[in-house]
């Protein structure tokens, strides 16, 4: 067996492991060992992807002397291999353009703990992405939820405080939701493998055996999901918690522990139950309609937000809501969009968390407009970042986000017509909403007219600016040569059945 | 139907725990009682899984003699889904319990609508 | 040149004001029209001269339109009020009908799901299967356990209960980061705060019960992880056993007693070790198993002490965690660390 299967399994351990360890080291390795272990997952899932595209098709390593059913498993494919590698260079680039602020909003003698709890959250991350067992997600999902709780409430002001207990809260009713849906399942297949599963629910729905029980199923799990990827009446805890952790905590909780979940839900569709029950289910209507709505929501709430941090929070629910549309469609071509929007969202969005935090430094740590004015001029990369963000959230040719609108767009033509009226109508609506209020924002940052906060000392800082222009380089890559991705996903999603 | 709800009365009653649990969980201002619904959740869960491992007529799944026999054993899988539900509970309470003697110690009210009004009148 | 006066409402103004993120007040936009509609009365009147029934007619008008505005601004209040007076009681009692309502509705859903389920108890259900047949026949000979579900949770499917151990690590760095009082200034104070860390140590009933219970609790504690593959119980369950053993004992003795064993170094040490080593064997069996290779980890005679392989190690690492996890729990919360 070659080597590189191993690489999934090692990345999960050592990052638990690492963890560990760090809890009981000086913030400065800690650090140091975060980064290290975080740029060597990169290199993996890179190793890993080559491999598997080279061979075409996905493996499966088992976790013990025991073959599948009997032991745990995980699995790995092109799919895997992408999003291992985005959640790797994505959270890397987070922490690096966040770095200095951690040492402003943390307690000096809990910053290992931070780390801690980025090493865990890599590892469940990895975990979800390659897990071929029902249960073990299960188990990752809890560590996910709470190390994700400790990088919001890490920063220990009531603000943060508060933001923690709504996203606790609602995330374990998620997690109730969802272990109560998995125990269920389990009574009528007796499985807690994913590709057992499936073959047993296949069975089950080719029989007409256990309809209502199947359809109560498939809704706990995805209700249970979607509460914690925050889809729109479940996501009063997300300008909060994006609003009020540091920096670096609110981009990687928008771009990868939400994300990481919604590839959980895609990967339960294909693996779990399976593409034709579910789409025969009535949850992608559900999901469709409630995608809609929060991207409605998002959008004018997002406009009425004076605070920027906060406008950028509503964003998300707007943006999970076009992620949820995607799945709604109930196509294959909506599932690749809406993997794709995964992608871009979660590269611009970091990228506009640490960049606000960029701003608002220049400001006097004001996070409303009316300070950030003329902080583009203060601090040019990050209003360099900051404007690049915008433009790819609205939808500009040349960045990312105009892709995966394209792509949105073109999965709704191929729909039925009633949801593809309402589709194209909505995202017609919401990209002029976005355009209104990114724009506003812009102009705001780079209106020279507030002489309070003039510091020609200022610097960006070396952490800062590379991990922007990464984040810049990454947004023009995923606009301008989107094929690569495109290609990588269409067959991911082959393997996956 | 009914015949199987009444046949199912182990499920039956921890899917009424689950929903108590829940919406105490969901609705409840206070954050002891929020936790409570929390632990009467899990907990809930917990029972269904335990029913769902017993079969009738069957001995809890210690090996005894030398030659085993499946057929005198309960089913084990459910059980470690317990012991592992259980530690994640654990976990969980404590978390919550700590975050609410955070709130506790700076704005001395448990109720959750009271701390979120306060905050807003801090700012 | 006179300004324009109706510049706060041109369109640009909005614009600017927009972008500024300044909202469109009600107040605001109010007091600027009756601004100018005052000084455009004011112009007109200084141009003629009012005839007096004119005027009064005028002042009546006058003092109606007062009335009106005021009645307006009454009602404005009381909507703004609103929510403050009548709102939170309303609201209340909608959200206790909401709450009532959705929990029927969870369970409705849920209890016709479960008539629908298959029957309890019955050895034909499917989930007793091929994976049951297996750990229970062949759980012997392959784990060398005699307790299956040992054998499962730390053999079979162990990657589950190594996620597991690490929630478990993950929680107590959490309660760490909220309660952690690392300051000694900070510590001192919430000790003159709280009365409750009053530690009275020269209670002898509590200390007499304590010196004879304790040791028998932690004695039982090994006993329930040392003899967790043979029969039921475990490092979980004994963890737990003994986390309360240590916490009678310091409640007893006091913290300064218990810190000569328990003090913030030892806990790194004794929390981390045990962490690792159950990664690394793990990853250990985990690589030789997925490459076919034999492990060469003996698996002992079944129902001896020293069998099973790595399940009785495990059990006395998860066993370390546990034990000293709930005790850190109940010194995080009391006062803030060890």
């Amino acid at each position: 067996m070659e080597f590189v299967r191993n690489l999934p399994f090692i990345c999960i351990v050592s990052a638990l492991s690492t963890g560990v360890i760090s809890s009981v080291l000086k913030p400065r390795v800690a650090k140091l060992l975060s980064f290290l272990l975080i740029s060597g997952s990169c290199i993996a899932s890179v190793l890993v992807l080559a491999y598997t595209m080279q061979t075409g098709e996905a493996f499966v390593y088992s976790m013990g002397h025991f073959p599948a059913p009997w032991g745990n498993e995980i699995r790995a494919g092109v799919m895997e291999g992408v999003m291992a590698l985005f959640f790797s260079v994505i959270m890397l680039l987070s922490l690096l353009g966040g770095e200095k602020y951690l040492k402003v909003d943390i307690e000096a003698s809990k910053q290992n703990l931070y780390f801690v709890l980025v090493d865990l959250l890599l590892s469940s991350l990895l975990a979800l992405v390659y897990t071929n067992d029902l249960f073990t997600a299960y188990v990752f999902v809890e560590i996910n939820t709470i190390a994700a709780g400790g990088l919001i409430m890490v920063r220990s002001n009531g603000h943060s405080m508060l933001a923690a207990t709504k996203y606790m809260i609602m995330s374990l009713l998620g997690s109730g939701l969802l272990l109560i849906g998995i125990s269920l399942q389990y009574d009528l297949t007796g499985h807690l493998l994913m590709s057992n599963i499936q073959q047993a629910v296949g069975e089950l729905a080719a029989q007409g055996e256990y309809a209502m029980p199947l359809t109560v199923i498939i809704g706990l799990i995805s209700v249970g999901i979607a509460i914690k990827s925050a889809l729109f009446p479940f996501h009063a805890w997300l300008p909060d918690a994006y609003g009020y952790s540091t920096a670096s905590s609110a981009a990687i909780l928008s771009s990868l522990v939400s994300k990481a979940y919604l590839f959980l839900l895609i990967k339960i569709i294909y693996r779990v139950i399976g593409t034709e029950v579910f789409w025969d289910s009535k949850i992608t209507n559900v999901f469709f309609v409630l995608g809609v709505a929060g991207m409605l929501f998002g959008s004018v709430s997002a406009n009425k937000e004076t605070d920027m941090r906060r406008m950028i929070a509503f964003s998300s629910v707007a943006q999970i809501g076009y992620i949820y549309m995607g799945l709604g469609f109930g196509t294959q071509l909506g599932v690749t969009a809406a993997v794709f929007h995964i992608f871009s969202h979660a590269a611009t969005k970091s990228m506009l968390f640490v960049a606000c935090r960029g701003l608002s430094e220049v400001s006097g740590n004001w996070k409303e407009f009316s300070e950030l004015k003329g902080s583009g001029y203060r601090n040019k990369i990050a209003g360099a970042a900051f404007t690049v963000g915008a433009l790819s959230m609205v939808g500009v040719p040349l960045f990312a986000g105009f892709i995966s609108k394209l792509f949105l767009t073109s999965a709704a033509l191929e729909t039925v017509s009633l949801k593809m009226a309402i589709a194209l109508i909505i995202l017609a609506i919401s990209t002029v909403l976005n355009a209104l209020y990114f724009i506003r924002a812009v102009i705001s940052i780079y209106t020279p007219r507030n002489e309070k906060y003039q510091d020609s000392t200022f610097r960006p800082g070396i952490t800062f600016c590379a991990g922007m222009v990464c984040f810049i380089f990454i947004n023009f890559a995923l606009g301008l040569a989107s094929n690569p991705l495109i290609k990588a996903i269409e067959q991911g999603l082959r393997m996956f059945s | 139907m009914l015949k199987n709800l009444f046949a199912n009365y182990y499920e039956a009653v921890s899917i009424i725990l689950f929903g108590i649990g829940f919406t105490t969980l969901l609705l409840n201002r206070n954050m002891i009682k929020k936790i409570m619904g929390l632990n009467i959740m899990d907990t809930a869960i917990y029972l269904f899984l335990a029913a769902k491992g017993y079969i009738f007529g069957r001995k809890v799944p210690i090996v005894s003699g030398d030659v085993p026999e499946p057929e005198n054993y309960i089913n084990p899988i459910p059980s470690g889904l317990v012991l592992t539900g259980i530690v994640v509970s654990v976990s969980v309470t404590a978390i919550m319990l700590s975050l609410t003697i955070r709130l506790y110690r700076r704005y001395r009210t448990l109720d959750i609508d009271e701390i979120t009004r306060l905050i807003k009148e801090e700012k | 040149m006179k300004p324009r006066s109706d510049y706060e409402r041109s369109l640009w103004r909005r614009l600017v004001r927009f972008v500024d993120g300044e909202m469109p007040e009600a107040a605001k936009l109010h007091a600027g029209e009756s601004g100018r509609n005052g000084t455009g009365k004011k112009s007109t009147g200084s141009g003629a001269e009012p005839l007096p029934e004119q005027e009064d007619k005028r002042e009546r008008h006058r003092r109606l339109e007062r009335a009106h505005e005021k009645e307006a601004a009454s009602m404005l209040e009381r909507y703004r009020n609103w929510p403050k007076e009548h709102g939170v009681r309303i609201f209340g009692r909608l959200y206790a009908v909401a709450a009532v309502m959705l929990c029927l509705i969870i369970i409705v859903t849920l209890l016709v799901t479960v008539s629908y389920l298959p029957e309890f108890g019955q050895s034909d259900n499917p989930n007793n299967n091929e994976v049951v047949e297996r750990y229970n026949a062949h759980g012997l000979e392959e784990t060398g356990a005699t307790n299956a579900v040992a054998g499962m949770i730390l053999d079979y499917r162990a990657f589950d209960t190594l996620g597991e151990s690490h929630v478990l690590f993950i929680a107590a760095c959490c309660v760490m980061i909220l309660l952690r009082l690392d300051d000694t200034k900070d510590r001192k104070r919430a000790e003159e705060e709280n009365d409750r860390l009053y530690e009275p140590k020269n209670d002898k009933i509590l200390q007499l019960a304590a010196k004879i219970l304790v040791p028998v609790i932690i004695l039982f504690g090994i006993f329930v992880i040392l003899n967790g593959h043979l029969s039921p119980g475990g490092g979980f369950s004994g963890g737990a056993i003994i986390g309360a053993g240590l916490i009678l004992y310091v409640n007893a003795f006091g913290f300064e007693k218990a810190g000569r064993i328990m003090n913030r170094k030892n806990y790194a040490v004794i929390s981390v070790v045990p962490l690792l080593f159950y990664a690394v064997a793990k990853s250990y069996s985990f690589y030789t198993g997925a490459n076919h290779l034999e492990s060469g980890i003996p698996k002992g005679v079944p129902g001896a002490i020293l069998s099973g392989g790595l399940i009785l190690p495990l059990n006395i690492c998860v066993g370390i965690v546990v034990a000293c996890t709930m005790y850190h729990f109940y010194t995080l919360f009391r006062k803030g660390g060890m």
